[in-house]
């Protein structure tokens, strides 16, 4: 070290907190990568058993191997690029959407001090990188010159547009009540024991959030961008092997980070529910946990949206929810009441 | 908590037009088609409000408030109480042509209120944020209405252009804002005047700024070399919205141009006077010449609007309270005549036939001598002609720059004005001289003959007894600009 | 300036400012309008780095938030959507272009003269001083656009309703041929409504049910 420092004189410093920097976003990426992994066999099992059926059982025990097994055939697959595609822009695409995807984790804090970046507007980060995943879709959808695909990242962009708002403002909740955009300090506003978490204040907000976040994952039923039974798969209907799984990724990468973010928000993050009990990195995984689980049971139960009706939904119903909500919030900061929402 | 209420109670007539503006949204929602009467009344009512409101808060003395970016004195006041008036003469004349057209929807009468609030923000601002603020309500709003016919494709031509353009002129506008406030480092005009006139600041910088900021001003007011969009507006908009544009916004025009350039950077006095000297002359020039050549009655009132603006800068580049006291006698002498005049239009006009052409207005005197009357009152009054109102209103500018020794100038603005009656008095030649060429009846609300003939006996009444309204404005400018 | 004088933010001030211009002249240069629109988007998302870089994080991801994240995301969807004849558009190219020149030399001219006075050196703008660590930039904002931002705020406010409504009344039509329907009474739709449950006996006779299969 020493002699390292020497050498580069004073640039070590800079490259010192690079050198860490980039270890510590390691350390985030490669469990979120398993996690990814692992959600997609947890996401097969649990739809199996809704539906009556095993899930995938033959790989390793109980399939524990499967996303392995699968994550090399895709490896291994051709990555097959349309001729009259936008060859820069093609690969773009799943970049783009893996990307923000990443890049959001830096502000999310797994314990207290346990985070990568502890800026201080890290909720308006989250938002802007959660919006800057459309392009992925978009570009993707254009860059294919295909018609599916074109529609699919129509359909796409509309919605996720849309849903932002509703989720913006559901979050303007949160942030009044905790009076900061940091999400450690949205966390530590929430201190003592379940019924002080926002899910019970904010709850209109919380589902608002919550079903927000599920259509700007493009999960079912808000999968009208894939639809599989309309536009054949929607905005990746070109894409095969590495790049199609990129999209993969990046879509489960994304139910996990909006799933975390609502257990920050709403469940108190890694907060114990009862406050004798210690907190920890554990409680905030098991929230996620819950509403994960909540991703795939939709995905099994509801069937999908008509696109008028997405459309109804996000502007005629969330965003005047969330708003009056908001007036109500902040009436009450104004009472003596105030106390129900800090 | 005190100081916010102080502020609220000061912009009390804006709040009741905004609130209005926003329940007549609202009500409209849920009218039903045969009662939107209502909303018309609504609307009046607001009108008559807020002029209640500002009768009512009144000084003599200049106060300001939200941190000195909203100034409430004696000519916010009386500019308002114009508007008002304006505003409300205007609903009255486009209440029928609305609705044969189906053009009589809320949106119209809340676009029309937020345009007035959009006026009344200019006229009491105090800082180039509130006055740029407002002025983009009010274009937001003009450009709509402008675009409000949809089917009509030269409604929609004129709307577009109207938006580029005056976006182009926002632009400009702010570019030569940004200017001034690098070099004096504030964006409040008090602030601004003070630096201009404490500081050694780099004479090139605030002279570019200057030159922006004219131009911005020059485009929306329409004066010559920024004039382009104004015949194409003027035609192509529904007559109805044409009245709105042709009359209120002038006054917001007149308070921006005193605030920003009287108020703001008196110190440049010597360099605006200079830029609003060529203007001034060349929209008389082309706004005469070009109306000589038009057929169309709306295109024609457009150009001559043109050279009435360039009238109203004369006052302005005399750069002395007698001078603005003129122009603002002048912008309201002229917004009276635009009322009636495209009130005359509205009024010839039916449903399914706009009475825009020149030709239209032949053998007036056939169909009903007392619109000929209304309309020669209207047309000797623009062409200046004594002893209407507008006679007197071009004596006060000209007499104004005279006194600042713009002698050649007033001697040029004398013959083209004499060039310029031409078309005015040849309007009044078709109407008397000429054989009707259609005799269908003329119908419209009593209320829009009644108040259309008070709007042209006005014109001569004002012009054989102009001291009041010049007292007014002499009082306006004085007890605000020192 | 010397190369052993800057610093890491320098060198990320340049890195940025150099992909900046870069995308914001390809930005114009760019032949296909989508490609032109992305450009745009790599522009804002540079120019929110160097917001970053002088302390101002909540306009920086504004930025981002507003502008790549929504206002792109629908001009990308319709410049997706035109049929742009590219030809066209360039037809006139070099008949407009000394004009063109002209007025952009003559702009960039003045702006030198403007940036060029002392007013604009770096010693006349002094650096402001670096903010305490418990400074929000987010906080103060809020702070100042509620006090004595307070009237062109709410003027924005204003501006931005009438911009719904005029967008909604050059918009909306109701069209006759539409076949949208309203969720709300599709919702209130009562199983009586739709179908008739008529009682019959479970139970038919034989010789009956021999007839209707004739007749099937």
């Amino acid at each position: 070290m020493e002699t390292l420092a020497n050498l580069f004189g004073s640039y070590w410093p800079a490259i010192e907190i690079t050198g860490w920097t980039l270890i510590k976003i390691i350390a985030i990426v490669i469990p979120l990568m398993l996690c990814v992994a692992y959600m997609t066999l947890a996401e097969r099992k649990v739809i199996g058993y809704m539906q009556v059926r095993i899930g995938p059982n033959r790989v390793g025990y109980f399939g524990l191997l499967q996303p392995i097994a699968d994550a090399l055939k895709l490896l291994f697959k051709e990555i097959i690029l349309p001729t009259a595609s936008n060859k820069y822009l093609f690969f773009l695409g799943p970049i783009l959407t893996i990307a923000p995807a990443f890049a959001a984790w830096a502000v999310v804090p797994f314990d207290l001090n346990l985070i990568l970046a502890d800026i201080d507007a890290g909720l308006l980060y989250i938002l802007a990188m959660t919006s800057v995943a459309v392009y992925g879709v978009i570009i993707a959808g254009w860059a294919s010159n295909s018609k599916y695909a074109f529609l699919g990242a129509l359909r796409s962009a509309a919605q996720i547009v849309s849903y932002e708002i509703a989720m913006g403002f559901a979050l303007v909740g949160v942030l009044m009540c905790a009076n900061s955009l940091n999400l450690g300090k949205i966390v530590l506003a929430q201190s003592g024991g379940i019924f002080q978490w926002y899910w019970l204040p904010l709850f209109p907000l919380f589902i608002v959030y919550f079903i927000s976040a599920v259509a700007e994952t493009n999960r079912a039923p808000f999968d009208v961008a894939e639809g599989e039974s309309e536009i054949v798969a929607g905005f990746h209907v070109e894409y095969s092997g590495m790049s199609f799984a990129v999209f993969f990724l990046a879509e489960y990468a994304n139910m996990i980070l909006v799933s975390t973010l609502a257990a920050l928000m709403f469940l108190g993050g890694w907060l114990s529910p009862v406050s004798n009990i210690p907190d920890g990195f554990l409680w905030l995984l098991a929230k996620v946990g819950f509403l994960l689980f909540f991703f795939l049971w939709f995905r099994a139960t509801f069937p999908r949206y008509r696109y008028d009706q997405i459309m109804r939904l996000g502007w005629k119903v969330f965003i005047p929810i969330t708003l009056l909500w908001i007036v109500v919030v902040g009436g009450f900061m104004q009472t003596r009441f105030a106390y129900l929402f800090h | 908590m005190n100081a916010i209420q102080t502020d609220l109670i000061t912009a009390l007539p804006e709040l009741s037009v905004l609130c209005m503006a926003m329940f007549i949204l609202l009500l409209d929602l849920f009218l039903k088609p045969g009662n939107r009467i209502l909303i018309y009344i609504f609307a009046q009512l607001t009108l008559l409000g807020a002029a209640y409101l500002t009768v009512n808060t009144h000084t003599t003395t200049v106060s300001y408030a939200f941190n000195n970016m909203f100034v409430h004195d004696p000519l916010a006041d009386i500019l308002k109480l114009m508007m008002y008036l304006a505003t409300s003469i205007m609903l009255v004349y486009t209440r029928s042509y609305l609705s044969l057209r189906g053009m009589f929807r809320g949106e119209y009468y809340a676009l029309v209120l937020f345009a007035l609030l959009g006026m009344m923000i200019m006229v009491s601002g105090a800082h180039f944020l509130t006055l740029y603020m407002g002025l983009e309500l009010l274009s937001l709003c003009l450009y709509t209405l402008v675009a409000l016919d949809r089917d009509n494709p030269l409604a929609t031509e004129a709307a577009m252009k109207y938006f580029v353009l005056g976006a182009l002129a926002s632009g400009m506008l702010l570019y030569g804002m940004s200017m001034l406030y690098g070099a004096t480092g504030s964006l409040e005009l008090a602030s601004i005047s003070n630096a201009l006139l404490n500081g050694s600041i780099d004479k090139p910088i605030l002279v570019l700024g200057l030159v922006f900021i004219v131009s911005g001003l020059a485009f929306k007011l329409g004066a010559v070399p920024f004039q382009m969009w104004v015949p194409d507006v003027y035609q192509g908009a529904p007559t109805a919205i044409t009245l709105l544009i042709g009359s209120v916004p002038k006054f917001a025009g007149f308070a921006l141009v005193i605030r920003i350039l009287t108020q703001g950077l008196p110190v440049l006095a010597i360099d605006w006077q200079g830029m609003l000297v060529i203007m001034a002359v060349l929209s008389i020039i082309i706004g005469n010449i070009t109306a000589i050549a038009q057929t169309n009655l709306k295109r024609m009132l457009a150009y001559s609007t043109i050279s009435h603006i360039g009238f109203l800068l004369f006052g302005f580049m005399s750069a002395s309270l007698n001078g603005f006291a003129s122009a603002m006698f002048y912008i309201s002498a002229y917004v009276l005549m635009a009322l009636a005049g495209f009130g005359m239009i509205l009024l010839l006009s039916r449903k399914g036939f706009e009475a825009e052409n020149l030709d239209d207005l032949k053998g007036l005197n056939q169909r009903s001598p007392w619109a000929a009357f209304l309309m020669l009152i209207v047309m000797f009054s623009m062409a200046g002609v004594p002893p209407t109102l507008g006679f007197y209103a071009k004596f006060t500018v000209l007499q104004a720059a005279l006194q600042a020794g713009f002698i050649w100038l007033v001697v040029f603005a004398v013959l083209m004005a004499a060039i310029g009656a031409f078309y005015y008095l040849r309007i009044v030649k078709l109407m008397y001289f000429d054989e009707a060429q259609q005799h269908t009846p003329i119908a419209a609300p009593f209320e829009m003959r009644l108040i259309l003939s008070i709007n042209a006996l006005a014109l001569l009444g004002l012009g054989l007894w102009p001291q009041p309204l010049m007292d007014i404005c002499a009082y306006a400018i004085g007890s605000s600009l020192q | 300036m010397s190369f052993q004088g800057l610093i890491f933010q320098d060198y990320v001030f340049y890195a940025l400012a150099a992909i900046l211009l870069f995308a914001g002249l390809r930005v114009i240069t760019a032949r296909n309008p989508v490609h032109a629109a992305l450009f745009l988007v790599l522009a804002f998302f540079t120019a929110a780095g160097i917001w970053l870089l002088l302390e101002a994080e909540f306009l920086a991801i504004a930025l981002v938030l507003v502008y790549v994240g929504a206002v792109m995301v629908l001009f990308l969807f319709v410049v997706m959507m035109l049929d742009i004849n590219l030809d066209k558009l360039r037809e006139g190219f070099w008949n407009y272009l000394p004009i063109a020149a002209f007025v952009g030399v003559l702009m960039a001219a003045e702006m030198a003269m403007v940036l060029g006075t002392q007013y604009f050196s770096a010693e006349h703008i002094i650096a402001p001083a670096p903010h305490p660590a418990g400074y929000s930039n987010t906080a103060e904002l809020g702070r100042q656009l509620y006090t004595d931002y307070l009237l062109p705020f709410e003027l924005a406010s204003v501006v931005l309703l009438v911009a719904i409504v005029a967008a909604i009344t050059l918009t909306l039509r109701d069209r006759k041929e539409s076949k949208s329907m309203n969720p709300a009474e599709q919702v209130k739709v009562m199983k009586a409504d739709r179908i008739r449950i008529v009682q019959m006996a479970s139970f038919k006779e034989p010789e009956e049910e021999s007839n209707t299969k004739e007749g099937a």
